[in-house]
């Protein structure tokens, strides 16, 4: 018995004092309780890793209540654990262990405080039960929960009108892929009887193909809403007004992910149904390619990152589209440990810009901040696939399956990925180098937010040779043969430093250059700018008519006109009604009198016609 | 009816009281819908009242019991009290209102 | 015999209800209904209830008509003059009461049409012996609670027709 459930409760448990207590505690008790739980819960994972023994052949799964039980239907909170469960708590622990060490220095002057690391927590408590689910309804309480801690924090700053509109966003995309996730749900209960990953991924080669392609279906709307692809992407550059933690934490390493390892999870109903690969496949590398093209044309840092988040995520979902799940995994992994890095450099920076975001107005912090800009140049190298940094490996293993499977999905996989390269360079640049061009008088970081950033930086140089997933996930997902080719690595290495170099020239070398270019492509720069005009196309087409829609037909047409007419109307009939009867009261004896008689008379036929008498 | 002259050698048949009892009493309802003055309108009461008494003597001569004649001791005793304390409110209606019309007292009207 | 009599007070009878309903004056339609009262109490004789007969035209045509008398001297109560409306006595009243009479008609011809005869003499359950016997063994309870209600009604006319005292 490993006690999984303490993995969780740890968190949660933080949330709990922090919430409750949390507005009287001095800020180090605060700090220390938050961080303390996820470093424990790091330690339980750990302890569970070394005691568990071979976790491919024999997961360890927990069963601690029955939740329904209906007829033969039932779902209990299960969690279990295998290897790709103990890489994703390993990930979202280990990460989030450094980031909430980060946050204590990075929100030490921001107010709200408690309410800040007590809603971490909670996202930490959802998160772990998404991964530890056993079935797939504690894996949507979590989806669920994290979407809520979403909103929550992408709210952060609530007085910011900006912030509530995101964190609205955020939400209400979110819920769109839940409908779907919803959906497939009841689909696997109808088909299979039950929601349990081990019987249903047993049962699943029997049934037909056009069942699983609609559950499979389904279940990528759902990714889509979390993991922010086409068409439900655009809350996370929105998402950015939340506090950079929280951009590193949900928006980078965790949170996004969940709809990979979802997809990964069902690897055998998505195996077993061929198109909803490859839509999985056309969609991953739809979004890489179309979010990296907005990637280079921002000016807010964050911003820059939030659309390379959405073109990785694109990468890991042709990963796993294209059938290398591990590869997909193993660029999740990556992508935590460059992506975490990067965010929260970008979070020193701003710190020392004292929160200026544009990247316009700064410049030549290296003299300024240069532990930061060290850490911030791992991240990029790996980003980029510089070779042999963790980022190279995995990309490398998603591309060259993805030429296995079409060959043009990995063409424009390579193109992106000289893109990526382009965008991360072209932000470290201009930050970096050149003149300072604010107005402040920017700073290192304390040591605080510097140690997080070390330890990634590591990771994200290391990761590679230290975790190699596919190894790992081997007994769950077989390495395929005969995709080693180098000449497909060379390539993409070779773009990746030939975008590398573009940024450089244009940035560095020629400055005046990039303004130029902007002006001569003209409408396109402004397209492309301005995100494809995305959002203003869904505000015109679902939006507004639904905004119209609710307010004319269903709240002037059928509450106030139906409903309430028909309330008021039974008032105002009975009313009527009443008038009417009132003038039976005459006050006449008279009347009354011939009303008896009547009233006896019609007594009388009752008795003559149904009694029979007189007859 | 019983048919021929024959049958009537017996008596009168039971029935004919009866119809006569449902005359009287529909000519004290009428009294009571159609007169105006209050006195007038409760004798139409006793009118009834006496209909209905016949009508308990015929029965008990049928059944040949004596408890329809009780009935209609008792049917006149309440009539006799129900006459005095009805007058009485009569009385008291006329000290009030100064008038007899049934028509004019509707104090209760709506 | 039985015959004649019977439609004779009958007859006798009808005449003075129509005469109460008709007549103008209160005092009139008081005096036909003692007639009316007085040939109903020769139908009872008929019926073979004499103490019930014997009563009729002690109390009821004795008394109680008196008292209405009384009641009109005091009131002085004058002809009808026509004042007020009521369509709905006026409307309704006749059809409802002809239905009404017809009904009750059909109905005694259905259930009582071979019912039996009354003839003078059949029945002899009538005299005050077996009345008063009846009264006093089997509706004992009823009699002593008549008395109570004669006395409430003697009292409430009392209360109601005094005089202010002010």
């Amino acid at each position: 018995m490993q006690n999984l459930w303490i993995i969780p409760a740890l968190p949660l448990i933080g949330f709990l004092i922090n919430g409750i207590f949390g507005r009287k505690l001095p800020k180090s008790l605060i700090n220390t309780v938050a961080v303390l739980s996820v470093v424990l819960s790091f330690a339980w994972v750990l302890k569970v890793y070394a005691t568990a023994g071979d976790l491919g052949a024999m997961p360890v799964t927990e069963h601690y209540f029955t939740w329904i039980r209906s007829g033969e239907f039932h779902v209990g909170c299960d969690f279990t654990v295998d290897k790709l469960t103990m890489i994703m708590l390993m990930i979202v622990t280990g990460v989030g262990s450094l980031i909430h060490i980060y946050s204590i220095g990075y929100m030490a002057h921001e107010g709200g405080y408690y309410r800040f690391f007590a809603y971490m927590n909670l996202f930490m408590f959802f998160m772990l039960d998404l991964v530890l689910a056993a079935n797939y309804l504690i894996l949507f309480v979590g989806w669920e929960g994290v979407g809520l801690c979403s909103y929550l924090l992408v709210g952060f700053y609530f007085v910011k009108k900006s912030a509530t509109n995101a964190g609205n966003k955020a939400f209400i995309v979110n819920r769109i892929g839940d409908f779907g996730f919803s959906l497939a749900i009841f689909l696997i209960v109808v088909n299979f009887g039950t929601l349990n990953f081990s019987q249903v991924f047993s049962a699943a080669p029997g049934k037909p193909t056009e069942t699983l392609t609609a559950i499979a279906l389904l279940l990528l709307v759902g990714a889509c809403g979390k993991s922010a692809q086409i068409p439900l992407y655009i809350w996370l550059p929105d998402a950015m007004e939340g506090p950079t933690p929280v951009s590193a934490l949900i928006h980078a390493a965790t949170m996004v992910t969940a709809g990979v390892y979802m997809i990964a999870r069902s690897a055998v109903i998505f195996t077993h149904a061929p198109a909803a690969m490859e839509t999985v496949a056309v969609i991953g590398v739809a979004t890489a390619f179309f979010a990296a093209t907005i990637g280079m044309a921002q000016n807010d840092i964050k911003k820059v990152f939030a659309y390379s988040t959405i073109s990785q995520l694109g990468y890991m979902f042709l990963g796993v589209g294209v059938g290398a799940f591990s590869a997909g995994i193993w660029h999740l992994m990556t992508h935590a440990f460059f992506k975490a890095l990067l965010f929260l450099g970008a979070g020193s920076v701003i710190h020392a810009c004292h929160g200026e975001q544009d990247m316009r107005h700064m410049g030549g912090l290296k003299k300024y901040a240069p532990w930061t800009c060290l850490t911030l140049a791992c991240a990029s190298l790996s980003i980029s696939g510089f070779p042999f940094t963790a980022g190279y490996f995995s990309k490398d293993a998603i591309l060259s399956s993805a030429y296995a499977y079409a060959p043009w999905m990995y063409w424009v996989g390579v193109i992106t990925a000289g893109m990526t390269a382009f965008y991360v360079w072209r932000a470290f640049w201009m930050t970096f180098w050149g003149d300072y061009k604010g107005h402040g008088h920017p700073h290192e970081s304390p040591p605080v937010i510097l140690g997080p950033l070390f330890v990634l930086a590591i990771l994200s140089l290391a990761g590679g040779f230290l975790f190699n997933v596919p190894h790992i996930l081997d007994s769950m997902f077989p390495i395929a043969e005969g995709v080693e080719n180098m000449s497909l690595t060379y390539i993409s290495v070779a773009l990746g430093l030939f975008g590398i170099a573009i940024s450089y020239y244009l940035y560095v070398m020629n400055t005046a250059l990039p303004g130029r270019i902007a002006g001569a492509l003209g409408g396109v720069y402004t397209l492309v700018y301005n995100k494809y005009f995305v959002d203003e196309i869904y505000d015109a087409a679902v939006v507004n008519p639904v905004i119209e829609g609710s307010r004319s037909v269903l709240w002037h047409g059928v509450d106030q006109g139906l409903i309430d007419g028909t309330v008021n109307g039974v008032g105002t009939q009975s009313y009527g009604i009443g008038g009417i009867l009132k003038l039976l009261q005459s006050g006449n004896i008279r009347s009354y009198a011939t009303w008896v008689v009547i009233g006896s008379v019609a007594l009388l036929l009752v008795m003559g016609v149904v009694e029979g008498v007189g007859r | 009816m019983p048919e021929g002259f024959q049958a009537l050698q017996n008596g009168v048949p039971i029935s004919w009281y009866l119809i006569l009892s449902a005359i009287l009493f529909a000519l004290g309802v009428a009294g009571f819908l159609f007169r105006r003055n209050i006195i007038t309108v409760f004798m139409c009461i006793e009118l009834m009242l006496n209909a209905v008494n016949l009508s308990f003597v015929a029965f008990a001569n049928q059944h040949k019991l004596v408890s329809g004649q009780i009935f209609t001791f008792f049917v006149m005793v309440v009539a006799a009290a129900e006459a005095a304390v009805g007058l009485a409110i009569i009385l008291t209606v006329f000290k009030n209102r100064d008038t007899l019309n049934i028509d004019e007292i509707d104090s209760l009207k709506n | 015999m039985d015959l004649f009599f019977f439609f004779l007070f009958a007859l006798i009878a009808v005449i003075a209800a129509v005469n109460v309903v008709l007549q103008r004056q209160p005092i009139a339609s008081a005096l036909s209904l003692i007639g009316v009262m007085g040939s109903i109490a020769v139908l009872y004789l008929l019926l073979g209830a004499e103490f019930i007969a014997m009563a009729q035209i002690i109390v009821y045509a004795g008394a109680v008509m008196v008292l209405f008398v009384f009641v009109i001297m005091l009131l002085n109560a004058s002809p009808e003059v026509r004042r007020g409306r009521s369509w709905t006595s006026q409307l309704l009243g006749v059809p409802a009461l002809l239905a009404l009479l017809g009904i009750l008609c059909y109905f005694v011809q259905g259930q009582f049409a071979n019912a039996g005869f009354v003839k003078f003499g059949n029945f002899t359950g009538g005299s005050a012996k077996s009345v008063g016997l009846a009264l006093f063994t089997d509706y004992l309870l009823p009699f002593e609670v008549t008395s109570v209600l004669i006395l409430i009604a003697i009292v409430g006319a009392i209360v109601l027709a005094r005089k202010e005292m002010d």
